[in-house]
C-alpha cells in the first residue's frame, strides 16, 4: 500500500492551481471593464447584463456543465463550427475547462467590482480630469489603486471558487486522470473507491491551502487600511 | 481453450509492441472491480489504463458531446446500445461484461434465510434504490413481487436515489433492512457485519452491465485487448470476488 | 476674454447665458443655490457639456456648430471643488504633484516649493488627506490647482464646506490670489461677503438667467442690487490704511477724492488697501453738520438717486463730495416719514453719518 498521497496526487493539485490562476487572471482582465460598465451606464441593458451575469450563481453546476458540453461540442453551435474550422477540441481539455471555470466565477469576480467601481462615484475622475488625467490614466492612477479592496475581494472569490469548483469541472473536463483531473474530482475519485485515507489527505490539503491563501490576501487587504 | 489462445495472443501482441494507453469510462458502482481488473491488465501486458469515474448519465452525456473516451463500461445496457445506434460506438462490440447481484442486508436482523423476514415487526424501515431509475431499485421490487410479499411490506419501504444511498440508508441505521448490491458487501474493505441474502436468479431480470468500444478506440489494439481480457478468467475471477456475476459465454 | 454661450436643460432647471468675462483678475459667478452658477463653471471646465461656444482668447474649446468640444484634461484650467477631494490614497505631495507630472516641463510655470510656501504646506508634505482639517485640505487642494500652471482658475465655492474658523484661515490666502496671480480667476458663491472682498468683477445669477453683470463693488454698491436672502442693501467701498492710532484703538482709512473714515483698529499694516462694507441701515442723512454727536464719521455728499424699499422706507443713493473730487457713492436707508420732513430730493446735499461698517477685506 503505497503512502496516503501518492506522486500521481500531485498531477490533480498542479492542475487545480493552473485553473485557478489562469481563470482568476482572464476574470480579472475581462471582468473589470465589464464592471467598469456595469457601474457607470444608464442604459436600458443594464438589468439583463446583471441578471446574466448573476445566473452562474444559481444554476446548478452540473446544469451548467451540460449546457456547456453540448454548446461547446462538435455538435454544438459554438464547438462544431470550431472544430470545423480545424481548432482543436474545447470539451474535455483544459481550454474547456477554463472557459466552464470562468463561466462559474463570473458574478463572483465582476460583482465586488461593480459595486467598488459604483462607491467610487464621479469626483474622484473629475478631479483627475481638472489636473490633465486621460480617461486610460485615470483609471491607472485613480480607480484602480481606490478599488483595492474590491480588486482583492474579487482575486479572491474568483481563486478560492475555481479551486472548491466540482460539478462543472467534473462536466466538462471528464476527469481524466493526468489530464483533465483536479483536486475535487480527484477526491470524488478516492471516494468512489473507497480510498479514504487518500480522500481526506487530499481533502485537509485542499483546505490548508485555501486557509492559506485567504489569510495571505487579508492580511495584505488590512495592512493597505483599507475596508471593502 | 479459444479463450486461452485468445489471450496468449493478446500478450504476445502488447509484449513485442511499445507499452499502450486505453482511456476508459466506467460507472461509479464498477469502479472498484475494474480498478482491480485494470491492475492486473497492466501487470499482464505492460499497458497502461486511464480510468474516469462516474455516473453512467452524465459519462453518456459526455460521450455524445466528443469525450475522448475510447471504451466505455456502464451500469446497464440500454446506454451502450444507444452509443452503437448513434454511431458513436463501434458496431458490434456491444457486449455484457459483469451481472449484478441483488442482496438483501441488515446489520441487526436475520435475514439470512430470505425476504420472508422483512415481515417482522422489528424492521420498521426497509431501503431501496428507486425502482424508477435505478436497476437494482428494480430488480427489488421484482424480487418483492415474486415472493408475493409487496403488499405486506410497502408501507416500510423507504425510497434512496440510488443503491449508494439505499446503502447508507441502512448502514448508518436509518433504515433496519434494505436491498442493496451484493458487490457493495463483498467490495468493501471492510466486510460489514450483520446477516445477508443473496437474492437467486430467478427472481428479477438480469441486472446487466454492458461496455462498448468507443469510436474514439476504434482503431487502439490496446482498447480491444482490454476488453479481451474483461472475458478472460482472471477477470472472470475479480468480478465474482467483488460480488458480481459473470455472463455466460 | 473669456466669453461665449451656455445652454443646458435639465429636469427642473435650465442654464441660459452669454458672457464675456475680463482675462485678469477674480470674477465672481453670484447667486443662490441652484442658480445654475457651479453647473456653468463645470461646463467653462469641461466638466460637463452644455450646447453652445466657449472661448478663452483665441483658442476655443468648444464650438457645437464646427463640432469642437476640448475634454476637461486638455484644457489648461486649474479646479478647486467644493470638497477638496483630495485623492485618499495618496499622500499630500503627491498630490499636490498629480497634475504636475502631467504637464509639459517646458510648460511649468509654478513650482512646488514655491506653492508650499505660499499656503503653507510644508508640515502637511508627507500627510494623509484623512488626517487634515478642512482648511488645510482646501489649501492643498488649491495648491494641487495651481502647480497645473493654468491659464484659468476656477473655483467651485472652495469655502462652503468650511466652518467659520476655517474660512478665517483660508480667506487671507484667497485675498492674496489677486496679487500672486496673472490669471484669471472665476470664482462661484453665495455668499455675499465672499464677492466684497474678493471679486473684481461680478455675475449675478438667477434662475439660470444673469440677471446683473459689471464691477463688483459698483454692483454691490448699487441703488438696485439684488442682496441675498437675510442680506441687507449695502455699498462696498475701497479704502487705504492712513494710520493707526492705538491709543484709541482706531485706524483712519482713506478714501477717493480726499475723504476720511474711521474704523475700528484693523489688523494691516499701514498703506494698505481694505474693501469695508457700509449697510445702508448704518447711514443716516441730515441737512447740517450734527454738532455734539458721537457718530465719528460725518461725511458730505450729493443725492444722486433713490428707490422705494420696504413700505414706509426709502433706499437713497448719495456721491460723497471730497476736496480733491467725488467720492464713493454710499447707500442710506431712512424712513419715507423723514424724507418728507427734511425735504429731501435728488441733487440736494446733505451729510451723510456712518454708524458702523464692516471689514470686506484685508489685503495685509
Amino acid at each position: 500500500m503505497t503512502g496516503v498521497v501518492s506522486p500521481a496526487d500531485w498531477a490533480p493539485v498542479a492542475l487545480t492551481l493552473k485553473l485557478a490562476l489562469v481563470t482568476t487572471a482572464i476574470l480579472l482582465v475581462l471582468g473589470t471593464p465589464l464592471a467598469w460598465w456595469l457601474a457607470r451606464t444608464k442604459s436600458r441593458l443594464k438589468a439583463g447584463i446583471e441578471a446574466a451575469v448573476a445566473l452562474p450563481v444559481v444554476l446548478p453546476p452540473t446544469v451548467m456543465g451540460f449546457y456547456l458540453i453540448v454548446l461547446l461540442g462538435p455538435h454544438g453551435w459554438i464547438g462544431g463550427p470550431w472544430e470545423s474550422l480545424g481548432w482543436p477540441r474545447l470539451v474535455f481539455s483544459f481550454p474547456g475547462m477554463v472557459i466552464g471555470s470562468v463561466l462559474y466565477s463570473l458574478p463572483f469576480a465582476v460583482q465586488p467590482l461593480t459595486q467598488s467601481f459604483a462607491v467610487l462615484g464621479d469626483r474622484p475622475l473629475e478631479v483627475a480630469a481638472s489636473l490633465r488625467s486621460s480617461p486610460w490614466d485615470r483609471f491607472f492612477t485613480v480607480v484602480l489603486p481606490l478599488s483595492r479592496p474590491g480588486l482583492l475581494t474579487a482575486t479572491v472569490l474568483a481563486f478560492a471558487h475555481t479551486v472548491g469548483e466540482f460539478g462543472v469541472v467534473l462536466m466538462v473536463g471528464g476527469n481524466i486522470p493526468g489530464r483533465t483531473q483536479v483536486v475535487s474530482t480527484a477526491i470524488y475519485d478516492h471516494v468512489e473507491m473507497m480510498e479514504y485515507p487518500q480522500a481526506y489527505g487530499l481533502s485537509a490539503a485542499m483546505v490548508a491551502f485555501a486557509f492559506l491563501v485567504l489569510l495571505v490576501l487579508y492580511t495584505l487587504n488590512g495592512r493597505t487600511g483599507a475596508r471593502p | 481453450m479459444k479463450r486461452i489462445v485468445l489471450f496468449c495472443f493478446c500478450l504476445l501482441v502488447a509484449g513485442t509492441a511499445r507499452a499502450g494507453e486505453v482511456d476508459v469510462a466506467v460507472a461509479a458502482n464498477f469502479a472498484i472491480p475494474f480498478a482491480a481488473i485494470a491492475k492486473s491488465y497492466t501487470r499482464a501486458t505492460g499497458n497502461h489504463v486511464v480510468v474516469s469515474i462516474g455516473s453512467t448519465g452524465k459519462l453518456f452525456a459526455q460521450i455524445e458531446n466528443g469525450a475522448p473516451f475510447e471504451l466505455f463500461l456502464a451500469a446497464d445496457t440500454r446506454r451502450p446500445n444507444k452509443l452503437v445506434a448513434d454511431g458513436l460506438a463501434v458496431a458490434g462490440s456491444a457486449r455484457i461484461y459483469a451481472i449484478g447481484r441483488l442482496a438483501l442486508w441488515s446489520p441487526n436482523h436475520d435475514v439470512s434465510h430470505g425476504a420472508k423476514a422483512l415481515r417482522m415487526a422489528g424492521i420498521r424501515r426497509i431501503a431501496i434504490a428507486n425502482p424508477k431509475t435505478a436497476p437494482y431499485g428494480a430488480a427489488a421490487m421484482q424480487t418483492l413481487d415474486h415472493l408475493g410479499l409487496t403488499e405486506a411490506v410497502h408501507p416500510k419501504l423507504v425510497m434512496a436515489e440510488n443503491i449508494a444511498q439505499a446503502y447508507q440508508f441502512v448502514a448508518s441505521g436509518n433504515a433496519g433492512a434494505g436491498f442493496v448490491a451484493a458487490s457493495q458487501l463483498k467490495g468493501n474493505k471492510k466486510v460489514p457485519g450483520g446477516f445477508s441474502w443473496l437474492v437467486p436468479d430467478g427472481m428479477h431480470d438480469p441486472i446487466e452491465q454492458g461496455l462498448c468500444l468507443l469510436k474514439a478506440g476504434a482503431a487502439n489494439p490496446v482498447a480491444k485487448a482490454l476488453i479481451h481480457f474483461m472475458a478472460s478468467a482472471q477477470a472472470a475471477k475479480i468480478i465474482s470476488e467483488f460480488g458480481y456475476g459473470v455472463p455466460v459465454r | 476674454m473669456i466669453w461665449g454661450t451656455l445652454r443646458l436643460v435639465r429636469e427642473g432647471f435650465s442654464l441660459d447665458v452669454r458672457f464675456d468675462m475680463p482675462g485678469q483678475g477674480l470674477t465672481a459667478l453670484f447667486g443662490h443655490s441652484g442658480s445654475g452658477k457651479s453647473t456653468w463653471l463645470r461646463c467653462l471646465g469641461g466638466l460637463e457639456r452644455g450646447q453652445g461656444r466657449v472661448r478663452i482668447g483665441d483658442t476655443c474649446w468648444q464650438d457645437d456648430k464646427v463640432g469642437i468640444f476640448v475634454p476637461a484634461h486638455r484644457r489648461p484650467i486649474g479646479y478647486v471643488f467644493q470638497e477638496a477631494s483630495l485623492f485618499p490614497h495618496l499622500n499630500v505631495r503627491a498630490n499636490l504633484l498629480y497634475g504636475w507630472r502631467r504637464i509639459d516641463p517646458q510648460q511649468r510655470r509654478v513650482g512646488l516649493d514655491e506653492v508650499v510656501e505660499w499656503l503653507g504646506l510644508s508640515r502637511l508634505l508627507a500627510r494623509r488627506p484623512e488626517g487634515l482639517s478642512g482648511g488645510e485640505r482646501q489649501r492643498v487642494a488649491i495648491g494641487r490647482a495651481l502647480l497645473t500652471s493654468p491659464e484659468l482658475l476656477l473655483m467651485d465655492e472652495p469655502m462652503a464646506a468650511l466652518d467659520a474658523e476655517a474660512k478665517a484661515e483660508i480667506m487671507p490666502y484667497l485675498e492674496a490670489l489677486h496679487r500672486r496671480l496673472s490669471i484669471p480667476v472665476i470664482y462661484v458663491t453665495h455668499a455675499v461677503e465672499e464677492v466684497a472682498r474678493l471679486a473684481d468683477h461680478m455675475v449675478q445669477l438667477r434662475d439660470g438667467r444673469v440677471i446683473a453683470e459689471g464691477n463688483a463693488l459698483e454692483l454691490l454698491s448699487g441703488l438696485h442690487q439684488q442682496p441675498a436672502a437675510g442680506e441687507e442693501p449695502g455699498a462696498v467701498i475701497e479704502a487705504r490704511i492712513a494710520a493707526h492710532d492705538d491709543v484709541h484703538h482706531l485706524t483712519q482709512l482713506s478714501l477717493a477724492g480726499g475723504l476720511g473714515l474711521l474704523a475700528p483698529r484693523l489688523a494691516s499694516g499701514e498703506g494698505g488697501m481694505v474693501r469695508v462694507r457700509i449697510p445702508a441701515r448704518e447711514v443716516s442723512l441730515s441737512l447740517d453738520v450734527p454738532q455734539g454727536s458721537s457718530i465719528l464719521n460725518i461725511l458730505p455728499g450729493r443725492i444722486v438717486a433713490t428707490a422705494e424699499g420696504d413700505p414706509g422706507r426709502v433706499l437713497v443713493q448719495l456721491e460723497l463730495e471730497g476736496v480733491y473730487g467725488p467720492g464713493p457713492r454710499l447707500l442710506s436707508r431712512i424712513s419715507r416719514y423723514s424724507w418728507d420732513l427734511l425735504g429731501l430730493a435728488e441733487g440736494m446735499r446733505v451729510q451723510a453719518q456712518v454708524k458702523s461698517m464692516g471689514l470686506a477685506r484685508d489685503d495685509g
